[in-house]
């Protein structure tokens, strides 16, 4: 462990002969760091053993299966997977315009006395957990998206086609609300983290130029901080995908492919909740562990792209991180 | 003209100004109303007899019939308890010797390849944990699959990595002029971390420690197929144990009016307690900031 050159950021180096105490000291926390790095190949490698059967059976085709068949023992990822992305989409389509609002107002817009609070109690969003935003969907979102937007949803875009059949407040549509405002906190407070990592000499040459308020974030500041809203945003995308409890309570739970957005459906994290302890036999049981590697794969392909983009973000102009 | 544009101008600014404003508003209505339900539904059944004693029968209310067993959350307060202290046993200890491998003994590449992995762990679905946890146990040691401990386990795979990112962003902020000035002094490097080092950091460490909690307090869908939930108090390691949030889940379905008030009445608890914590933890941070600050 010599180390030929010492920069400035690193701890200093020692030369001496190494004391057994250091050696243990470093051997323990050596197993700590090493732990973190097993982990996560441990989980990928426990789900790809299991789910081998399933593969066996049907191969790649899985990924393109639009059956969850339990009768007939067929098992396709499609109705489970779209049901995720679909509801992941209208989670960001509805979280990210209030979340990117709300971090700009609170980074230049607002008052300075409010922006403390009111971003904590934004944060405090994320506290809730799932499962309370699940029970609250049940009495109120549920019945307000029953008896209020989703007629009128019908009534204005039903023409589109993705707005019919009955509004039972338990769907598609409102496990998307749900999510939406789950992710809400995650993308905002991200965001607001690297907008106020924005130099303040970008303000201050807009404001010189003559520019609004307004101007200044819009061309001075937003553009500056784009790849960590990028990033805030793939990441809420990464909580949205996953999320479980609060879908499996407002999502409906039936295994079929949504046709609109009123249908009931299921995302693979509700699937793996609803049937992984009931299964009809290995085959399924195993068809559910492969779902849950394929969400498992795209949850850490995500991330690992947001975690690239905001890394550098923040690393880059001395931001928050160190 | 000029005078119209550099209005027109002004008027556009407010109103975008205006529409953030209400973003920020709209972001805040659904906190407002959670905790208002939960408050009106839940609020009613609090009292000492609902933080101890167990959860009832499943009953709703007959007119000529006695009224229901009202009963409380206390072994799902228990377990919790029991739950989180154990993950937390189990997950400070390795999450805070990964932040010191990462920070304190970085070659270049594993340093940065750990705080790298453990990031990318924050975002495993949390569902995963729970079925990673489930299928091991499935295959190696069957008996106990529904227990305190598979449970406790499937909470530590979620707290891990975020106790390694935290205390790492905690040792990170301690000055290496500290560092440097203990090992002067001759002091070996273990003792200058633990007794330096992590001492100085101590405030946020526990910040982290906090926040890992919080979120494993929590958490239901891991506690789904490990600590599987039970109306009894603890009855062992290795049989199932009741925990709040899969008693608001179990319960808050359930066509049973008992029921569903003992849920709400718990989703208060946990909201109130996650609360106090997460405002806790930003004071903490927020003198923590200041002191480094010099200020």
């Amino acid at each position: 462990m010599t180390r030929p050159t010492l920069s400035p950021g690193d701890p200093i180096v020692r030369r001496r002969p190494r004391r057994w105490g250091d050696l243990i000291f470093a051997a323990l926390v050596g197993v700590g760091g090493i732990g973190v790095l097993v982990l996560i190949l441990a989980i990928v490698g426990i789900l790809v053993d299991q789910s081998a059967m399933s593969f066996r059976a049907f191969g790649w085709g899985f990924i393109i299966g639009t059956q969850w068949d339990v009768k007939n023992n067929i098992y396709g990822v499609v109705p489970a997977l779209s049901g995720t992305l679909i509801t992941s989409a209208i989670a960001l389509l509805i979280g990210f315009p209030l979340a990117i609002g709300s971090a700009i107002f609170l980074t230049t817009q607002a008052p300075r006395w409010m922006r403390g609070p009111v971003g904590t109690v934004i944060e405090m969003l994320a506290a809730v957990p799932s499962v309370v935003y699940g029970f609250w969907a049940l009495y109120v979102l549920g019945p307000y998206m029953r008896t209020s937007v989703e007629p009128a949803l019908h009534r204005y875009l039903g023409w589109t086609g993705g707005f019919n059949g009955p509004a039972t407040g338990t769907d598609i549509l409102t496990a998307g609300v749900i999510l939406a405002i789950m992710v809400i906190p995650t993308i905002s407070a991200i965001s607001r983290e690297t907008l106020a990592a924005v130099p303040n000499s970008q303000k201050e040459a807009a404001l010189s130029l003559g520019a609004t308020n307004w101007e200044t974030t819009r061309y001075g500041i937003v553009p500056y901080a784009r790849s960590g809203i990028f990033g805030a945003t793939i990441l809420g995308l990464g909580r949205a995908l996953g999320e479980t409890m609060a879908v499996t309570m407002t999502i409906g739970n039936r295994d079929a492919v949504p046709t609109s957005f009123f249908s009931q459906g299921q995302t693979i994290s509700s699937l793996i909740a609803n049937e992984l302890t009931n299964s009809n036999g290995p085959l399924q049981y195993s068809a559910i562990i492969e779902a849950g590697l394929i969400l498992l794969l795209i949850s850490l392909l995500v991330n690992v792209v947001a975690r690239l983009l905001l890394w550098r973000v923040l690393r880059v102009s001395g931001g928050s991180t160190e | 003209m000029k005078f119209d544009r550099s209005a027109r101008r002004k008027l556009w600014s407010h109103t975008m100004t205006v529409l953030a404003g209400l973003c920020a508003l709209v972001a805040l209505i659904p906190l407002a109303s959670v905790i208002y339900q939960a408050a009106v539904l839940g609020g009613p059944v609090l009292s000492v007899d609902f933080l101890t004693a167990n959860p009832p029968s499943p009953c709703s209310p007959v007119v000529g019939q006695p009224p229901c067993a009202v009963g409380g959350i206390g072994s799902a307060i228990q377990g919790t308890l029991i739950l989180v202290g154990l993950a937390t046993a189990i997950s400070v200890p390795i999450g805070l010797a990964a932040a010191v491998f990462a920070v304190e003994y970085r070659g270049r590449f594993l340093g940065l390849a750990i705080s790298f992995t453990a990031d990318v762990l924050t975002g495993v679905p949390s569902i995963i944990a729970g079925v990673f946890i489930y299928t091991y146990f499935v295959i190696y040691y069957p008996v106990i699959v529904f227990s305190a401990l598979t449970g406790a386990l499937a909470l530590s795979v979620i707290m891990i990595p975020i106790v390694t990112r935290t205390c790492e962003e905690a040792l990170r902020t301690v000055p290496h002029s500290l560092r440097e000035a203990a090992l002067a002094l001759g002091i070996p490097k273990w003792r200058t971390t633990l007794q330096i080092v992590v001492v100085t950091a101590l405030p946020a460490v526990l910040t982290g420690i906090l926040l890992s909690v919080m979120r494993a307090a929590g958490e239901a869908a891991p506690l789904l197929f490990t600590a599987f939930g039970s109306r009894l108090g603890f009855q062992g390691f290795n049989n199932p144990i009741n925990a709040l949030p899969l008693l608001i889940y179990n319960f808050a379905e359930s066509p049973y009016k008992n029921w569903i008030s003992l849920a709400w009445g718990a989703a208060l608890i946990l909201i109130i307690l996650i609360l106090i914590a997460s405002v806790l933890s930003r004071l903490v941070v927020n003198r923590m900031v200041r002191r480094m600050r010099g200020g």
